[in-house]
């Protein structure tokens, strides 16, 4: 009996060790990876839009963009009550832009001072899981949302409260546009780890690539980044007209005064007849 | 029914645009002036941005134009020869100006040089013409005899060297001040969208001197060229001209210029002056409210590094 089962303890144990030096020699890589590191894998995100081109035609008026995402490897627990936060942005293609401040001078309107901006994105959307700032609270400095964004001015600044001013004039006056907007809520749990998030495309949105970057925030700590481009294409008759003034401006500008010499002359013809 | 318009990058209310264009168009066949005075005001009353304002307005002025070229050239009232002196000074005139305009832009300060531009220039035409068209009709209704000055009939012009001989207009006269009132014109149509009929048709008669009859189908037919050059240029290096928006306006203004003309035959000249100049000063003083009121916003972005 004692032997019996000692030696059936130890067939149990040889066989184990078969097993796990076959392992060892099947996946040799597998095994240098320690157990129990799977269920503490850093969380993950994926994401994927329904299109990564967008068709801008005529009669455009602004449009929604659905994202969709997982998050991958997240702690059930942590999910349940809520500790993970997603802000989704899309940015539009970076380009200088300069504010100008009117004073009056001599009684009239004058803009006096300017202060331009060097690559900022020509439009802003951001959507979150909740208020981007209880996002961000514990991670300083991220230039995430219309608020942190980077707004670095060239050339020569005179004061510091100055700069204020201007980034704070230009953060209202894209606002005000339209061109750069926030939607707080605008990122939603579907199912316990897949997440659909919603951004506006304003009527004016310029074409160009776009760039939608997904963030996860895993109390208030940056874990992961993940960004897919978006083309924008305005299509139609309106934007061949910008394409063919910006591309063949000679062309254009000769079927310009074509236009007026026909139109001023046909006009004539036609009510002499009459 | 809106309309949107590739350069401007706006949409519009197709029959607003319409109806700007034939009502300039009446008042420009009533008047005898191209309009562009007029529309590009208009344009930037109406939000388009005076970059686009300005270039489409010169465009608009070609179409104005060229009929009543056409009528001038037929009926033999058209100076070829100091056209093309004038024109000569026109397109370096245009060239001059366009530098100036993109300039203007480029330091951000362009939308106030043309409101003051226009403001200045509209209020100092508007106010010679309705004084000179009340003494008009002051001394129309007391049945005077109309007199036209014509002190010395040689004045400082008529000592400049380089003069020539304009065998059409029957006159003798220097290039000098031909060729820099062409220029000034030139200046004023891509810097403003204006042909300048309404400066240069006053200044060919009374500091040139130019026989009246040939005065306006010369004047058209360098307006003609020097907005047709500026539209090109202005598309080659502002990429400012809006083809749907002009394409729009002249349209309209054409047909609405053919009603202008004859009710412009029923009334009588000083009256239509006094008119005209009521009209100028209305939209100099529209202009003139905007440059000093409040803005509703000091601060404007504009995308690029200027």
């Amino acid at each position: 009996m004692l032997t019996g089962s000692v030696l059936r303890r130890f067939a149990f144990a040889a066989a184990l060790t078969f097993i796990a030096a076959l392992a060892f020699i099947v996946q040799p890589v597998a095994a240098q990876v320690p157990f129990g590191e799977a269920t503490t894998a850093k969380e993950g995100l994926e994401i994927g839009t329904s299109t990564n081109e967008i068709a801008i035609a005529s009669d455009f008026r602004g449009a929604d963009l659905t994202i969709f995402g997982a998050l991958t490897n997240a702690d059930e627990l942590l999910l349940a009550i809520g500790q993970y936060d997603v802000v989704v942005t899309l940015e539009g293609p970076l380009d200088y832009a300069t504010v100008r401040k009117k004073s009056r001078v001599l009684g009239i309107w004058v803009n006096t001072e300017s202060m331009t901006f060097e690559q900022v994105p020509a439009s802003y959307s951001v959507a979150a899981t909740r208020q981007i700032d209880d996002i961000l609270s514990s991670e300083g400095g991220l230039p995430i949302g219309t608020d942190h964004m980077r707004l670095s001015p060239t050339g020569y600044v005179g004061n510091a409260g100055n700069l204020t001013e201007f980034r704070e004039a230009y953060r209202r006056l894209k606002l005000a546009g339209g061109l750069y907007q926030h939607d707080f809520g605008g990122v939603r749990f579907v199912s316990s780890s897949l997440f659909r998030a919603s951004l506006r495309l304003p009527a004016n949105v310029p074409d160009g690539v776009h760039m939608v970057r997904a963030y996860l925030f895993k109390s208030g700590t940056l874990l992961a980044e993940r960004e897919l481009p978006l083309r924008v294409n305005k299509t139609g008759i309106e934007q061949q007209i910008t394409d063919a003034a910006h591309n063949q401006p000679i062309a254009y500008g000769i079927l310009c005064v074509m236009i007026a010499l026909v139109t001023g002359w046909g006009a004539s013809l036609m009510f002499r007849k009459k | 029914m809106t309309v949107y318009l590739p350069i401007a990058e706006l949409s519009v209310n197709i029959f607003i645009i319409l109806g700007m264009g034939a009502a300039v168009g009446f008042l420009s066949g009533m008047f005898g002036v191209g309009g562009g005075f007029l529309i590009t005001p208009l344009l930037i009353f109406y939000n388009i941005p005076p970059v686009v304002a300005v270039a489409t307005g010169a465009n608009q002025v070609v179409a104005s134009s060229v009929s009543g070229a056409i009528t001038h050239f037929r009926r033999g009232t058209l100076d070829i020869k100091l056209g093309t002196v004038l024109l000569v000074g026109g397109l370096l005139g245009a060239t001059a100006g366009i530098w100036v305009f993109s300039w203007l832009r480029s330091i951000g300060q362009l939308d106030l040089i043309i409101a003051i531009l226009y403001v200045l220039l509209l209020g100092t035409v508007g106010t010679l013409m309705l004084n000179e068209s009340v003494r008009a009709l002051r001394r129309a209704a007391r049945q005077e005899q109309v007199t036209l000055k014509r002190p010395g009939h040689h004045s400082w012009v008529h000592r400049l060297p380089f003069k020539m001989r304009f065998k059409k207009s029957k006159i003798y006269l220097s290039a000098i001040p031909v060729v820099a009132l062409g220029f000034a014109i030139g200046v004023l149509t891509s810097v403003m969208g204006v042909g300048g009929g309404f400066i240069m048709v006053p200044a060919m008669i009374y500091l040139l001197r130019i026989p009246t009859n040939v005065v306006v189908g010369t004047s058209l037919f360098q307006i003609i060229f020097v907005t047709a050059y500026t539209t090109m240029v202005q598309a080659a290096t502002n990429y400012s001209v809006d083809i749907v928006l002009a394409t729009i306006l002249m349209v309209a203004g054409v047909i609405g210029a053919q009603y202008g003309v004859r009710v412009g035959q029923k009334l009588r000249g000083e009256q239509l002056r006094a008119l005209l100049a009521l009209l100028v000063l209305a939209v100099a003083l529209r202009l003139a409210v905007t440059l000093v009121v409040t803005p509703a916003d000091l601060y404007s972005v504009s995308i690029g590094a200027f």
